[in-house]
């Protein structure tokens, strides 16, 4: 018994009291699992054309989307997240803006004005979850330092563009390219901090899905967003989609600088399911990369009260690193059974897929529900957590407790 | 006109104070040098967002980063005092 409530214990007990109607600034919601200081200070605030967002920074800015927009297949331009590392954020002019290609693994490099890169290439759209590799940090147990996310730091979207591809077909890939590097326009303030420079292997830039988007959701790419056009990697966590993007280098060996070589990694093996960056890997630690398959229920909070006897329709969402959902799944508790919930429209296997579950509450008192998904490539949320010091790739089986009566 | 009117919709969609200057650390010896160093390079909702879960090892392992990592250039000697701030301010108790 004592086994079986730890377990339980350690389920995500999502229960984010749904922010509708509050006021811009007004005090945060309870939201059970956040460090105290992390609640005290998320309030609503709005960065300019943005809608109020949880702010969890002012500078960097990072805000993350209340729960209420994510019951919805596509996450609205000015309810998207926004997360920055650095706090120099220039307001790029699309006039003036070349796209930079070049690189030692490069033929000859080129340049590329926003007018070019939408005339001299086929365009192409895709629906894909951008979501932060520490979204959920917050909810980690033992909490780890960093920006101290609920579940907030994603958002889905149609994201238009040319292909990478295409784009480093014209500079020219030399055989021995091994990864390629990406450079947006934020810096730090001081000259010293490293500056937010990404790679990807060869492979990943070389899949028709990668893009170098300028729309979003049928319009051009917003400031906070990476305008005037950004990376769009889709499958993998959004710390590769480099915003405001300014070069692009074709190497002929691993990218060497901190954001690639310390930060964003992972204990090697730790996440079995996720793809390979073998150029990046050391003895002990790989990069994130691909998402972990998650979910998450959109109109509904534990501490809900519902009536008894009267029917319920539980909504969701479900994601993963870009095999698609196959299926997602409903229990009263971890032993089961299991019950299908069914799932909506299909938008491609790199955006979330919507779900429903309808149910009416029994008697009076406490309900719980589980809430599991899994992908194509048979990858399922589970219940306990994979440790790693950054607090990544947090996915547990979400709990939601309504109160009947 | 309609403009107007959306714009004046957009205003009020403002929240008032919603910058970072209307936030206040604890009082505590050592605020002044958080605040002076700190700032530089972020808005200070960084600190106690995260809290409260550091120790005094944790909150110097952060300090540490910022100066090794991210180049913040504070002064040795007031390294100690910036520590024991965030320990005291925003820290959990060792152990």
């Amino acid at each position: 018994m004592t086994q079986r409530r730890q377990f339980l214990g350690s389920l995500a007990g999502i229960a984010l009291a749904a922010p509708f109607g509050r006021l811009a600034g007004a005090a945060p919601a309870p939201s059970p699992g956040l460090p105290s200081g992390a609640v005290e200070s998320g309030i609503l605030a709005a960065l300019p054309g943005k809608k109020p967002l949880i702010k969890r920074s002012f500078r960097a800015p990072n805000y993350e989307t209340p729960l209420q927009y994510f019951d919805q297949l596509y996450t609205p331009n000015d309810a998207f997240f926004v997360r920055y590392h650095l706090s120099g954020i220039p307001r790029v002019d699309a006039r003036s803006w070349r796209l930079r290609v070049g690189g030692a693994a490069a033929v000859a490099p080129r340049e590329f004005s926003l007018d070019e890169l939408r005339s001299g290439f086929e365009q192409v759209e895709v629906a894909a979850v951008a979501q932060c590799s520490g979204n959920r940090r917050g909810l980690y147990t033992p909490h780890v330092p960093g920006i101290q996310w609920s579940i907030g730091a994603m958002g889905n979207a149609r994201w238009r563009g040319v292909r990478l591809r295409d784009v480093l077909a014209r500079a020219g890939v030399r055989p021995g390219a091994v990864e390629v590097a990406f450079d947006g326009a934020d810096t730090g303030v001081l000259a010293a901090t490293p500056d937010l420079v990404k790679s990807l292997p060869v492979d990943k830039v070389l899949d028709e899905h990668t893009l170098v988007a300028f729309e979003m959701n049928g319009e051009p790419l917003p400031h906070w967003h990476g305008a005037p056009a950004r990376l769009v990697v889709p499958g993998w966590t959004a710390t590769y989609w480099v915003k405001h993007l300014a070069s692009i280098s074709i190497l002929p060996a691993a990218f060497d600088g901190y954001w690639m070589k310390s930060a964003y990694r992972l204990p090697r093996a730790a996440f079995p399911g996720a793809a390979a960056f073998a150029s990046q890997a050391s003895e002990s630690t790989t990069p994130i990369t691909s998402m972990v398959v998650n979910s998450l229920v959109t109109n509904m909070v534990s501490g809900q009260r519902v009536a008894a006897g009267v029917p319920l329709e539980v909504r969701g969402i479900a994601w993963d690193g870009g095999h698609g959902i196959r299926r997602v799944e409903v229990a009263q508790s971890m032993d089961g059974p299991w019950m299908a919930a069914r799932l909506g429209v299909d938008a491609g296997r790199f955006s979330w897929r919507q779900w429903q579950y309808s149910f009416r509450p029994g008697a009076q008192g406490s309900q719980r529900l589980l809430f599991r998904a899994t992908s194509h490539a048979g990858e399922t949320q589970g219940s306990q957590l994979v440790p790693n010091p950054a607090g990544y790739h947090h996915n547990l089986i979400q709990a939601l407790d309504l109160v009947v009566g | 006109m309609k403009n107007a009117v959306a714009a004046a919709l957009l205003l009020l969609a403002v929240p008032a104070h919603a910058d970072e200057s209307q936030i206040q650390l604890r009082e505590g010896p050592g605020r002044v040098l958080v605040q002076a160093n700190c700032i530089t390079c972020h808005s200070l909702d960084y600190i106690p967002m995260n809290s409260v879960f550091l120790d005094h090892a944790g909150w110097q392992k952060v300090v540490d980063k910022m100066i090794r990592v991210m180049g913040a250039p504070i002064r040795p000697e007031d390294v100690g005092p910036i520590v024991d701030y965030l320990a005291a301010a925003y820290g959990r108790p060792a152990g």
